[in-house]
């Protein structure tokens, strides 16, 4: 049976159940693959799933019931009823949205699974190629993925939301090394559906390559506290861990003294300081127009001229913060409940040039490029992929890649310079609560972050 | 199963089905509350065939749809690998207890008090303290079917439990958590929370360490968050053939400390990392990969295996119904001889490392590590003096298990796949901020 015959089916069930709240997520996807790793061709292949879930609110407690076999659906709704009687002590509280009839296709051209493998292989053919023209490399990966979901999002409020998401991502890393000494660099781009930018990374390819082998005679940063200057990208990724997983409600709603310390209007930031979450933009990989609750996506201003201004929520915690809701309840996929979650999420550019921001550093580092990043909310980590010390005002020798660390509540702080320059990184894929990767995007101007602590020999 | 290998067979040389499904319950807490009840089911069937020497793969949810499978996979043979390996044929394969009929039986409302013991104890210790808890069980269910008549088949239940807890003051946030698993269902929390109030207890006073290199004691939770990344790529026999580990050319040759024995163990009785076979129907075997600090061998599956040159060691790992490739079952670190107190009497000045964030980030492949210390304990003149903050602990794995000081002499497992001693070594660089 089709999905969406299925879906009328469900939807009348949804309605009669005896729960609070009941919604469901059925869905399909074909995604290919194609993975080099050496100089060879390592994995090809392709994949189809299906699949859904039903979730029920009961006095305050959730049941959510996960399967990829479609046969009785009412008894997987009766199923997620019950397990939530068992868990419900409370009151049901969710913030209150209108119920949302709509189609929303991907809008993109085309549909990238369905381009023939071998066309795309020639592609990645060509950025092969162009990684073992230098010598020195001693292996290489490339791995491409692309998918089509097709979600139908149903609630016992009368909502039936189809969404169509196209996805592309290329991730490529090359190792050099030499006298036992191994270095790694890697490159991480997406796009929502569209393959040309995937297509025309060939320069960026071959500045990795080289960019690798060059690590290798590259000293190590010494250990301590430095100012340092963050590219675009990994300016990203630091508001991304540094602040952005900080505003997810779903950590904040019920920890009363992690309430106080989020207070709205607390100062976290000098006033140049602007944060913005928002799903509304065009072709960005963290960009839907209704979230998996049936929430229509917003712009969210987490900080504006450094105070703390928002954050972001599910139905449940904008209810229990008494806020409004945001539309940023995200699953990565049907065997999840969605959890709260970033989109596309950036600092607003400033007014300060490149140049002047490191024209008064006597000695400092500027870094480059993702790695990777992590936080624990009060504590963030994140990696630079290129490093380079400033000497005099200077972009001097290369470093290899450092780890970055530091506390949020003080490192907002010490943003000290906003660049003018903001760039949107799509490469990211984000992890929580055991979902992962979650397509989003971060993005920022260059900025200055003074006394970061760098991890060093 | 039998179906799509028959009609695979028909237009490919060689062809693998491979089964899997799932079936797990979760009780979840949030802020010392039962929060949510969950069950997944999932089945993935995944083809692999060989077709004019050319390796052809796909995966479904939808074991109904076989005709879409075949073809999918005969897309891919016309650009895939070239087969250099044979499907097992029909063989034996080890009695490995996985499966225990008690999991099952637990009903939620045991799992439910588990989970409320596991957040009581802990509150009670601490009443600031804010608990996530988990207990979950499951069975799966493996079948895979070749060309050459092989089959295997089984099936593992698991149990596991967990608990973190946060605890704010003012912006300092302090984070403290232990979990346990096995095949069996276990109903008794206190290990779990012996180790958490433990936590609570080291971490009560802060204490500042020096920017400047120092001995430290990683604890099991600290090992495999700071060192067993970078063993895991380079004992790979992937990374090994692409000349990417620093350890390929030293196979035979003292790299470690002598003290040193690691090996992947995935037949060790009632652990949710054993199998009877791997992914590809290769029988289980316990792999040693250092003994005495010397590097004695790599983790192979069948493709990668053939390659090299040598025999699949039973790695072929392929999640829930990905193409196959060499994977650990479980890193088991033997113990030594010296107590976890002796070691900390033996320090002048040093640290207690328990968990370290971000360490995984860096140049994995070369074997760096660098990270946030996110729990740890500051050692003076032989006692821990409290808990470190704002510092960051940086390494190379080659260096840091080249000469260890000692093995602590109790070992555990840190989720199912790491089970290991505390490891105390000599000097570790630390940055420390202020």
């Amino acid at each position: 049976m089709a999905l969406e015959n299925i879906a009328h089916e469900l939807a009348e069930r949804l309605k009669q159940g005896a729960a609070d709240y009941i919604e469901a997520r059925l869905e399909e996807s074909q995604t290919s693959h194609i993975t080099y790793r050496g100089k060879e061709l390592e994995s090809i292949g392709r994949s189809e799933a299906v699949g859904g879930n039903v979730r029920a609110m009961v006095k305050g407690g959730w049941g959510f019931v996960s399967f990829n076999s479609l046969k009785d659906l009412p008894g997987r709704v009766e199923m997620a009823i019950k397990q939530a009687g068992l868990v419900g002590r409370e009151k049901s509280q969710l913030a209150a949205v209108p119920p949302v009839v709509d189609r929303v296709l991907a809008g993109v051209e085309g549909n990238p699974v369905a381009i023939p493998l071998a066309e795309k292989k020639v592609m990645l053919d060509e950025y092969n190629e162009i990684i073992w023209r230098n010598p020195e490399i001693q292996t290489a990966t490339i791995g491409y993925g692309d998918s089509r979901k097709r979600t139908i999002f149903l609630s016992s409020l009368g909502s039936h939301i189809e969404q169509e998401r196209l996805d592309i991502t290329l991730r490529v890393a090359a190792v050099a090394a030499r006298d036992g000494d191994v270095q790694q660099a890697g490159l991480s781009v997406g796009s929502r559906g569209d393959l040309k930018p995937i297509r025309q990374l060939h320069r960026e390819v071959e500045r990795l390559s080289r960019h690798v082998v060059a690590l290798l005679s590259a000293p190590k940063a010494k250990g301590g506290e430095y100012t340092v200057v963050l590219d675009p990208v990994l300016a990203g990724v630091f508001v991304h861990e540094a602040f952005g997983h900080l505003s997810e409600s779903d950590f904040v709603y019920e920890n009363e003294r992690l309430r106080e310390l989020m207070t709205l209007g607390k100062q976290f930031g000098r006033r140049e300081l602007n944060i913005v979450d928002t799903a509304t933009l065009p072709g960005l990989r963290g960009s839907y127009k209704y979230d998996d609750e049936g929430v229509p996506a917003t712009r969210t201003y987490l900080i504006r001229e450094g105070k703390l201004v928002g954050r972001l929520h599910s139905r449940e915690t904008a209810a229990k913060m008494k806020e409004p809701p945001t539309g940023n309840a995200r699953a990565v996929s049907y065997r999840y409940p969605p959890i709260v979650r970033m989109t596309n999420t950036f600092i607003e550019p400033g007014e300060v040039s490149f140049a002047d921001m490191i024209s008064d550093i006597k000695e400092g580092i500027y870094v480059k490029n993702w790695y990777g990043g992590t936080t624990s909310m009060e504590m963030f980590t994140f990696s630079a992929g290129e490093a380079y010390m400033i000497r005099n005002g200077q972009i001097a020798e290369a470093l290899r890649p450092v780890v970055l660390t530091g506390n949020v509540f003080d490192t907002l702080n010490n943003i000290d310079a906003i660049g003018n320059d903001l760039d949107m990184n799509q490469g990211g894929g984000c992890g929580k609560g055991g979902q992962m990767p979650l397509p989003v995007s971060n993005g920022s101007p260059h900025i200055r972050l003074r006394r970061c602590l760098v991890g060093g020999r | 199963m039998e179906e799509i290998l028959i009609k695979a067979k028909r237009a490919a040389e060689e062809a693998e089905v491979f089964l899997i499904s799932s079936e797990e319950t979760e009780v979840h807490f949030e802020a010392n509350r039962l929060k949510q009840l969950q069950t997944r089911q999932q089945t993935s069937v995944a083809l692999r065939l060989i077709r004019q020497g050319r390796i052809g793969y796909a995966v479904t949810t939808n074991p109904d749809e076989y005709q879409g499978l075949v073809d999918n996979a005969l897309e891919t043979a016309r650009f895939g690998t070239s087969a250099k390996f044979a499907l097992p044929g029909a063989i034996s394969y080890p009695q490995i207890e996985v499966f225990s009929d008690d999991v099952a039986s637990v009903s939620v409302e045991a799992m439910v008090a588990l989970g409320e013991k596991l957040v009581a104890s802990v509150t009670q210790h601490t009443p600031d303290i804010i608990c996530e808890a988990e207990v979950t069980k499951g069975a799966i269910s493996v079948r895979l079917l070749n060309s050459r008549g092989g089959q295997a088949e089984y099936r593992k239940s698991y149990f596991s439990f967990a608990v973190e807890g946060n605890l704010t003051r003012d912006t300092d946030m302090l984070f403290v958590g232990d979990s346990a698993n096995s095949c069996r269902a276990m109903l008794e929390p206190a290990p779990v929370i012996d180790t958490v109030l433990q936590q609570l207890e080291l971490a009560k006073e802060q204490a500042r360490v020096p920017t400047k290199s120092l001995p430290a004691i990683f604890t099991p939770h600290g090992v495999a968050s700071a060192l067993v990344m970078p063993l895991m790529a380079a004992f790979n026999g992937k990374t090994v053939l692409e000349g990417a580990s620093p350890l390929g050319h030293r196979l035979g040759e003292t790299v470690f400390d002598t003290k040193l024995q690691l090996y992947d163990d995935p037949v060790i009785p009632l652990r949710p990392s054993s199998r009877p076979c791997d992914d590809e129907g290769v029988p289980s075997q316990r792999t040693p990969l250092i003994e005495s600090g010397c590097v004695a061998s790599f983790l192979y599956d069948l493709q990668t295996a053939a390659l090299a040159g040598t025999r699949s060691t039973g790695n072929g790992s392929r999640g829930h119904g990905g193409l196959p490739s060499p994977s650990p079952s479980a890193f088991v670190i033997a113990p030594g001889s010296t107590s976890f107190d002796d070691m900390v009497g033996d320090i002048r000045e040093g640290l207690v490392i328990e968990q370290l964030m971000g360490a995984e980030q860096g140049n994995i492949l070369g074997g760096d590590f660098s990270g946030n210390v996110l729990l740890g304990y500051k050692v003076e003149n032989g006692k821990i003096v409290g808990r470190v903050k704002n510092a960051m602990v940086s390494g190379n794995v080659y260096q840091a298990l080249k000469d260890i000081t000692a093995l602590g002499s109790e070992s555990r497992w840190v989720g199912s796949f790491l089970q290991t001693p505390h490891i105390y070594c000599p000097a570790i660089s630390v940055a420390s901020k202020g």
